[in-house]
Parts: C-alpha cells; structure tokens; sequence
C-alpha cells in the first residue's frame, strides 16, 4: 500500500464559550494513504466539519497532532483543496473571477488562468453563467462554482465537506461521476465527507464511520469494482451487505 | 506551480438555469412609473411655490417669510453683483475640502485601528466619547487654534465625516466573513492579497455608507464655522441677511444650500451603484 500522506495522532479539539468546554472531537486517529478516496460518514454534529478544518489547518488542535506529506502542519494547508460546507465565494466577484482566483493569487497571467477557468466552469456545467455573481445563482450552482475554483488551485488532496449534498438526484450523480473521473488515475487523495450511506459507497475506497466527538465506529475497506454504476450497483449483493454494516454503525453511533 | 495541468473536460450535461428571454417592454413599462413620480414632484414644487407666492402678504408677512418671487429677484441681484458665486464658491471649497480630508483620514486610520482587533477594543470607549461631543461645540476651540480663516470651516466640516466614515468603515471591516479569509489563506494568499482582495471589497460597503451619511455634515460644519465667525461664504451671507432683516436673502442662500446639498448627494449615490454591482439584481430596484 502506499505511503500514507495524513496521519492524525490523539487529535481534540474543543470550543470555549463563557465558561464552558464544547468538545467537538476527542482523541482522533487516523491514516490517509496517498492517492486514496477516503470516506468519512458520520451524522451531523460529530464533528466532520470541525476535523476537515483542521485537516486544512485552518484552526489549531486542542491536542494531538497532524502531519501532512511527513511533515507537522503549521498553519493554513496550501496544498489542499477545500470545498466548504458553505460556499466561500467572494460575492463581489463574478463567476469567471471567482474560479480564477487561486491563480491569480499565484501571479499567473490573465489570459492563462482565464482559459484554465472557462474549461472548469464548462466542466462543472456553468458555461453561459461566467458573468454572474453568486447571489445570482441557485445554491447547486454556487457549489459548482466552488468545486471549480478548487479545481483550479490543482490541488494534490482535496477536502469535500458534504459538497453535493445541495444538489437534486440526478445532478449529483453526474458531479460524482465527474469527481471520480478527477481522481482516478491522477495519484490525488480525497477525503470526502457525508451523511449519505450510499454517496459513500458509491465513491470510497474505505469509509470511516464517525460517532459522536469523532470516535471512529468503523473503517472499511470498500472492495467493490469500478466504475460503479449508481443503478446497478444499489442491487449488488456486496453492496446490500456493505450498506447494512455502515447503517448498523451508524445505529451504534446513536446509541 | 503547474500551470499547465486542467482535468480533462467530460462536461457534465448543461443543468437547467434559468430561462433566458430578451425582453421588450414598451415605453411605459420602462418610464412609465419614473416619469409619474417626477411629474408628481414638479407639480408638488409649483403648488407650493404658487401658493407660498399668494399666501405671502395678503395672509403671512414677507418680513418672516419671504415670497418665491422675492427670492428670486434677490437670487438675480446677486447673480448680476458676483456675490452669489463668490461666496458659493468659497463654502463648495470648504465643503469638498472638509469632505476630503475627513473621508480619507477616516477611511485611512479604520483599516489601520479596526483590523487589528485589541487595537480596536482599547481604543473605542475614548473613540466613542468623542464622537459623541457635539461637533458645533468644537467652533470656538477651533477658532483658538485655527483662527477664523478657511483651514476652520474646513476642519469643523471634516471632524464629523471623519467619525460618521471612520466608524462605518470599521464596521465594514469587522463584518469581514472569516471563511472568505480562510479560504484566500488557504490558496497561499498574502497579508495584503486578504487586505486587498477580500477586506477591502467586503468593507466596501461601510466605507459608501459612511461616505453617503457623512456628506450633509460636511456642509453643515462649513456653513457653521461660517456662521459662527466670517466675513464671507454662505454662511456669512445667511448672519449677515439676517442682521439686515433681509429674509429673502437668507431664504435665497438656504435654496443654493438645498442645491449644493442634492448635487453631493447625486455624485455619491453614483458611487454607490457602481460598487453595489454585485448586489442580487432585485435589491437596487
Ligand atoms: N466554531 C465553533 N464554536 C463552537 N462550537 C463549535 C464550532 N464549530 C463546531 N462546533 C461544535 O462542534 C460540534 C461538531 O460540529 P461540526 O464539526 O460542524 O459537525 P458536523 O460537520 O459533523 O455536522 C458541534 O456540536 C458544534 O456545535
Ligand atoms: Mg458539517
């Protein structure tokens, strides 16, 4: 198996407010291999979000620690892409400008980073909306948008916070499809996040099932054959059976 | 930093958007509403004018208040004598000027004081208390320091548009969303790329709205320093009128005020538009 490039040791992270302690995860561990498609399940308030803002480096740990390629984070992660659970579009920006602006931060030239922009945004299907700034767009709209603005930073992990979790049925399917095909093959790890039982069977390599403050109710290795084929696959044997163990972790997670 | 990698596009299949359709509207539609609104105004402004004009002197006094066409001929002397624009002129100076100095001060110490949180906290009860002094009762000190000349009447109109602009900027600035500077940080953005790519825009709309508020009180603190110690401005004209018990004269200064005033207004709304560009498309309407 390949190298792992995060590894989470001991990792907790609490909240202050007045004089309360809010503990939002308690004592993670956890290995991403490098080029993998990591899972992370759990219902909401287990601290899903809490940790991908760490992974990210975003906010510091109460305790434990997380290296990233071998190294101890310090500070904001350039090498990852985040896609938030809500969207961090800059609303003065438009469309076009708002995908663009990791290059741009870079320094790179008007004319290239808009040429990698407009074939993201006709990746993502916002082709025709370049000029609109997000207020003028629908939710699923917006996070295409944010998923093409990550895209853009070509990041080497990417970090997805229930990011089609807005969208209708059928669009999520094909952002789906499209997000395997982004990572198949190009050696980048995702960590993924949902609530959605079958989103991640349909995506994993191995689903991690989180509980309350982030304790670890199961991790398994997800050994169904690509590409899965959303329709086919939900009668799959292996799938039936896969899903009735994730779902019963989950039952244990609420208990 | 490569430039040159972008996934391969398998286009997902164009989602429905919304549907698109020029459209045409008549002439009414589109200046109907505006056109009845401003007739409404006009026709408002002559019967007031008409009736002002009959009321005085059969009814009301024009020692007290005046007449439209008392106004008007005394607008007409001092157009022919030079007096009208040469003291327009010098309280438009004054204004602008004041305006400037406070807007730019304002906006400037905001970004400086309000970005750094602590610096903040300290400093605003004594920020507070000041801007809570009525500006007026700073005339006579500024007179102290300042004499009687222009750089006074500059200063009394700068004071309150630098606090009206200072504290809705700093506003402005600490409504700054955090995920937006988390995710510059995260696309290796600098100190000054969050500065100027995320603070400056988001705070934009502070800084207009201070701009917007704070302009009647440029023209206030010019026409009070002026009124409190001149020899020349609009406000010299309004205590010098009224010394003379000329009530058309100080009638015929407070409609060139009224003037000055909505054209202010008129340039910074033009602003505002411009930087509003982004706002959803229903919210300007
Ligand atoms: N900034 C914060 N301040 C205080 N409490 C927080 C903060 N962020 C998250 N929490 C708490 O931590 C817990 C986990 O939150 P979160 O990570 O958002 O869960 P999830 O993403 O799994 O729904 C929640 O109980 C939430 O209230
Ligand atoms: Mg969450």
């Amino acid at each position: 198996m390949s190298a792992a490039v995060i590894e989470v040791q001991g990792l907790s992270k609490h909240f202050r407010k007045d004089d309360e302690e809010l503990i939002a995860l308690r004592g993670v561990d956890l290995t991403v291999e490098q080029g993998s498609f990591l899972v992370l399940l759990g219902r909401s308030g287990c601290g899903k979000s809490t940790l991908l803002n760490l992974l990210a480096g975003l906010t510091p740990p109460t305790s434990g620690q997380i290296t990233y390629g071998g190294k101890p984070m310090r500070g904001p992660n350039t090498q990852v892409g985040y896609l938030t659970q809500h969207d961090t579009l800059m609303p003065w920006r438009d469309v076009a400008r708002n995908v663009q602006m990791p290059r741009e931060l870079r320094g790179e030239s008007k004319k290239e980073r808009a040429a990698v922009a407009a074939e993201l945004i006709k990746l993502v299907g916002l082709d025709g909306f370049e000029r609109h700034y997000p207020r003028e767009l629908s939710g699923g709209m917006r996070r295409r948008a944010s998923l093409a603005r990550m895209l853009c930073a070509d990041p080497e992990t990417l970090l997805l916070d229930e990011p089609f979790g807005a969208l209708d049925a059928q669009l999520r399917t094909e952002l789906q499809g499209e997000l395997l095909r982004l990572w198949s093959g190009s050696g980048r790890t995702v960590v993924f996040v949902t609530h959605d039982i079958e989103e991640a069977l349909i995506l994993a390599d191995r689903v991690v099932v989180l509980g309350p403050v982030g304790t670890i109710l199961l991790d398994q290795p997800v050994d169904l054959p690509r590409p899965r084929d959303p329709d086919d696959i939900r009668v799959d044997p292996h799938f039936v059976e896969l899903h009735r163990r994730l779902s019963a972790a989950l039952k244990e997670g609420a208990r | 930093m490569s430039a040159t990698t972008t996934p391969q596009v398998g286009a997902v299949a164009r989602p429905a958007g919304p549907l698109r359709e020029t459209s045409r509207r008549t002439w009414r539609q589109r200046h109907g509403r505006k056109t009845l609104i401003w007739g409404w105004r006009i026709g408002l402004l002559v019967v007031l004018l008409v009736v002002w004009q009959a009321l005085s002197g059969p009814v009301l006094d024009p020692q007290f208040v005046s007449s439209p066409n008392g106004i008007a001929t005394r607008l007409g002397d001092w157009v022919a004598d030079g007096t009208l624009w040469s003291n327009t002129w010098i309280t438009v100076q004054e204004i602008v000027l004041g305006f400037l100095v406070g807007a730019l001060s304002g906006a400037a110490l905001a970004y400086l004081i309000a970005s750094v949180r602590v610096v903040w906290d300290i400093l605003d009860p004594f920020l507070m208390a000041l801007y809570a002094i009525p500006k007026v009762a700073l005339a006579p000190l500024f007179i102290v320091w300042f004499g009687i000349g222009t750089d006074m009447k500059v200063l009394l109109a700068a004071v309150t548009v630098f606090f009206l602009v200072f504290l809705n900027t700093a506003a402005g600035v600490h409504e700054v969303d955090r995920a937006l500077v988390d995710a510059v940080r995260l696309m290796n953005g600098t100190r000054r790329d969050i500065a100027f790519k995320v603070v400056l825009p988001a705070s934009m709309t502070g800084l207009l709205t201070g701009l917007r508020v704070s302009i009647p009180y440029a023209l206030i603190g010019a026409v009070i320093g002026e009124l409190v110690a001149s020899n020349r401005g609009l406000g010299y004209l309004i205590s010098d009128s009224s010394a003379k018990f000329d009530t058309d004269g100080v009638f015929a200064t407070l409609v060139v005020l009224s003037v000055i005033a909505a054209a202010l207004n008129a340039i910074v709304n033009l602003l505002g538009k411009r930087a509003n560009r982004w706002k959803p498309l229903d919210a300007e309407a």
